[in-house]
């Protein structure tokens, strides 16, 4: 069949996949036009609710790059300080790195045998 | 003994680079670091050709009898070194690029791209 | 005359010829050397399409220069061949299609992303000797002849790095940067070259891979080409020249940059199955092969999250899905002398690294053109200060989310198809660095939700008022890369078994190699 990946220990066809999603969606298209729609359009009910804060205005509240992840970055302060200091753009640096690796790739492809 | 120091000088020029690549914080004399190493091994590539007593492997006008060296090492020689030349000239002249807008040549420097 | 013979030679002989009337053709208009070579790399990709299919069809092809034919490899008796030949196997034009589609898009791409710079005419034609550098990388027969096309390919992408130097100092320090490792790497090869040819008298990679005794020398070589090699390809720790290059190279030429780091990979496993396969000690360089794709995925990955750079971001994500690809060859190699594992998961892994190296090709090309696009637009690349661009760029968003689906791994676009062949072998042989590979595919999904929703969403920006979609020509390069990317994604089985799995056979099979040339089997 066109598509069929095997892989081994099982499949994989991107068109079954496509086909079930579709049905899915379908489904849960039906089941939320199926849902409350009683509330009164045009109303305070329409407006975003931030924690009782007053709305800001919309060039004000986009959101850069830098605030994305902050906390994923600052939990993991002690495994990137030492990363963002092993890349130090110096160019000594860059060919020492090649130079250890070589020596250590001969040493181990040497001993193994 | 003697007909192993062609060797010995290749270990020394290919060191002598590296240690000025990894050390030197000058681009011009990374550059020459560079130089180094090519000439080492170009100087490996010619001396693995080289036969004691032998002429140059021109076919035409070798002396009948004569033994020649191999002139494969020599044409790849030749190649790496031509090679060798346009690497040379476009780091040079990316050095120089380099110097105009940063206005220094020191590694520690040149390192505005970094993290 | 008859030409067919002659196709495999016509596939380099274009662009290197074409590279060098350019700038006699400049002199006509300036829009001409644009042209010219967006023609020429279509030939280029045409004749590459048609030599693949003579090689799925028929078998290797071989092609010898200066010899009275084409298939002439012994000439009068001799038992080693003496000649420059061109041998090419599927997995020598697996690579050859990636390099032809990539250089031909990236040219298209180029028509208007450069149109404003000056010197055109040097741009197209270091563009075109690039492309000739990574052709003959990936279609040589001969190890010294590699080491010159490797030369090739990393002179002309040094310039093109920094083709913007003459304004701004970063492409000239990239650039330095790149040439300095490339020239270590190209010279410590030719040292390999070398040693090679001082104990058995011939660069033949057939006649070496039939001659070849795995002695204490051959471990040296081995030991010297396995790192350089994989340096560039970005493999983490050696992978610094990556971010700074790619970052600052123009647009459509860090989508050639990442095919041409690529051409180095294939060199590894020419490198690795091709002349030493099962005598050198699998298990070890395997696993040498695995940590390096290893340290690449999650390293790589890890440092993207951080970048504020959206170039040098994509950068970093290209080290880490180079990962992957090594990951997978690497389990294939580690398991080659041992004929059940190779069997049960071997090849499939080989299989996912390999279809990986063409997925990465297509939609890290893409990202990186629409990481271009944005730059065209707005000139920046800082991700804090963009915004809102879904607004103005529909097109544009829409090749994003597909790109970034496909790096992320999401089906049914072709990511999903090679990591989901990688994972479920890979697993097969050890489970940790299954779950490694896809920990660290969430990561990368992270890292694309944070350029999706800096970069497109949001409200719209005063600043970019004016902003709207970018021209025709790199649209189409855009567009056509998403098709493939669909494609692969919905059909994989195609490509697998016809290009894919040929392609890992190949590597495995050295007599094979050895025979096309050598004869006998």
């Amino acid at each position: 069949m066109l598509g069929l990946l095997e892989t081994g220990s099982g499949f994989w066809n991107a068109i079954i996949w496509l086909v079930i999603i579709l049905v899915l969606g379908a489904l849960v298209v039906y089941f939320r036009n199926k849902g409350e729609d009683s509330y009164k359009k045009r109303t305070e009910q329409d407006k975003p609710f931030i924690s009782g804060n007053p709305e800001l205005n919309k060039e004000d509240s986009h959101l850069s790059a830098s605030h994305i992840y902050w906390g994923f970055t600052e939990a993991l302060k002690d495994y990137y300080h030492p990363l963002i200091d092993f890349h130090t753009g110096n160019i000594n640096d860059y060919t020492g790195w090649i130079i250890v690796v070589t020596v250590l790739v001969l040493i181990m492809v040497g001993v193994s045998g | 003994m003697i007909s192993n120091f062609p060797y010995i000088a290749v270990i020394v020029f290919i060191s002598l680079g590296i240690y000025t690549l990894i050390f030197n914080k000058n681009l011009i004399k990374i550059a020459i670091g560079i130089c180094l190493i090519e000439n080492g091994a170009n100087l490996f590539l010619i001396t693995l050709g080289y036969k004691k007593g032998a002429v140059a492997p021109i076919y035409t006008m070798a002396p009948a009898g004569q033994s020649m060296v191999l002139p494969t090492p020599q044409a790849l020689t030749l190649t790496s070194i031509v090679i060798g030349l346009a690497t040379t000239a476009l780091i040079l002249s990316v050095a120089m690029m380099i110097y105009k807008h940063y206005g220094t040549l020191d590694t520690d420097e040149v390192r505005r791209l970094r993290g | 005359m008859n030409i067919l013979p002659h196709l495999p030679i016509l596939i380099i002989a274009l662009p290197l010829l074409g590279a060098f009337i350019l700038p006699l053709l400049n002199r006509i208009n300036k829009k001409v050397p644009g042209i010219f070579s967006v023609l020429i790399l279509g030939a280029s990709l045409f004749f590459t399409i048609l030599v693949a299919i003579k090689v799925m069809t028929v078998g290797p092809q071989v092609y010898v220069f200066g010899a009275q034919s084409t298939g002439f490899t012994l000439p009068s008796g001799l038992k080693f061949p003496i000649r420059i030949i061109f041998e090419i196997d599927a997995m020598s034009i697996f690579m050859g299609l990636i390099t032809a589609m990539v250089s031909f898009l990236g040219a298209v791409y180029s028509l208007t992303f450069i149109q404003k710079e000056e010197g055109l005419d040097k741009y197209y034609a270091l563009l075109l000797l690039l492309t000739v550098g990574m052709f003959g990388m990936e279609l040589t027969g001969d190890i010294f002849n590699f080491f010159v096309f490797l030369e090739i390919a990393s002179i002309a992408s040094v310039a093109l790095i920094s083709f913007q130097a003459l304004y701004k100092g970063e492409p000239a320090e990239a650039g330095f940067k790149y040439m300095v490792v490339s020239s270590i790497s190209a010279l410590i090869v030719l040292f390999a070259v070398g040693i090679f040819y001082g104990q058995y008298d011939v660069l033949n990679l057939a006649a070496l891979a039939r001659l070849i005794k795995y002695s204490q020398l051959d471990k040296i070589a081995l030991g010297l080409m396995v790192p350089v090699l994989a340096m560039k390809a970005g493999a983490v720790p050696m992978h610094m020249w990556t971010p700074d290059a790619y970052s600052e190279a123009p647009a459509p030429i860090t989508m050639i940059l990442v095919a041409a780091s690529q051409a180095s990979l294939y060199a590894l496993f020419r490198v690795t199955f091709t002349l030493y396969n099962i005598q050198l000690n699998t298990l070890t360089v395997g696993w040498v092969i695995i940590i390096f794709g290893l340290l690449s995925m999650f390293i790589g990955v890890t440092m993207a999250i951080i970048q504020k750079d959206i170039k040098r971001l994509m950068a970093y994500h290209a080290i880490s899905q180079t990962g992957y690809m090594l990951l997978g060859v690497g389990v294939g190699l580690a398991v080659l002398a041992d004929p059940v594992a190779l069997q049960k998961y071997g090849i499939t892994a080989m299989e996912g690294g390999i279809f990986h190296i063409m997925n990465h090709a297509m939609y890290k090309g893409l990202l990186f053109l629409t990481a271009g696009a944005l730059f065209y637009r707005t000139g920046t690349r800082d991700l804090n200060h963009m915004g809102g661009l879904a607004h103005s760029m529909k097109y544009t968003t829409i090749f994003f989310i597909i790109g970034a689906a496909a790096i992320a791994g999401l089906p049914p676009f072709n990511g999903f198809a090679s990591k989901l062949l990688i994972y479920e072998s890979v697993y097969r042989f050890n489970p940790i660095l299954s779950i490694i590979a896809m920990v660290v595919s969430i990561l990368t999904l992270a890292s694309f939700v944070k350029v999706f929703h800096s970069a497109f969403l949001g409200p719209k920006l005063p600043r970019y008022k004016e902003v709207k979609e970018v021209p025709t020509s790199m649209v189409f390069a855009m567009a056509v890369l998403s098709g493939i990317i669909i494609f692969f994604g919905l059909f994989p089985d195609v490509i697998i078994k016809n290009l894919v799995h040929p392609a890992a056979m190949s590597l495995i099979e050295q007599v094979k190699y050895s025979a096309t040339i050598l004869g006998g089997m």
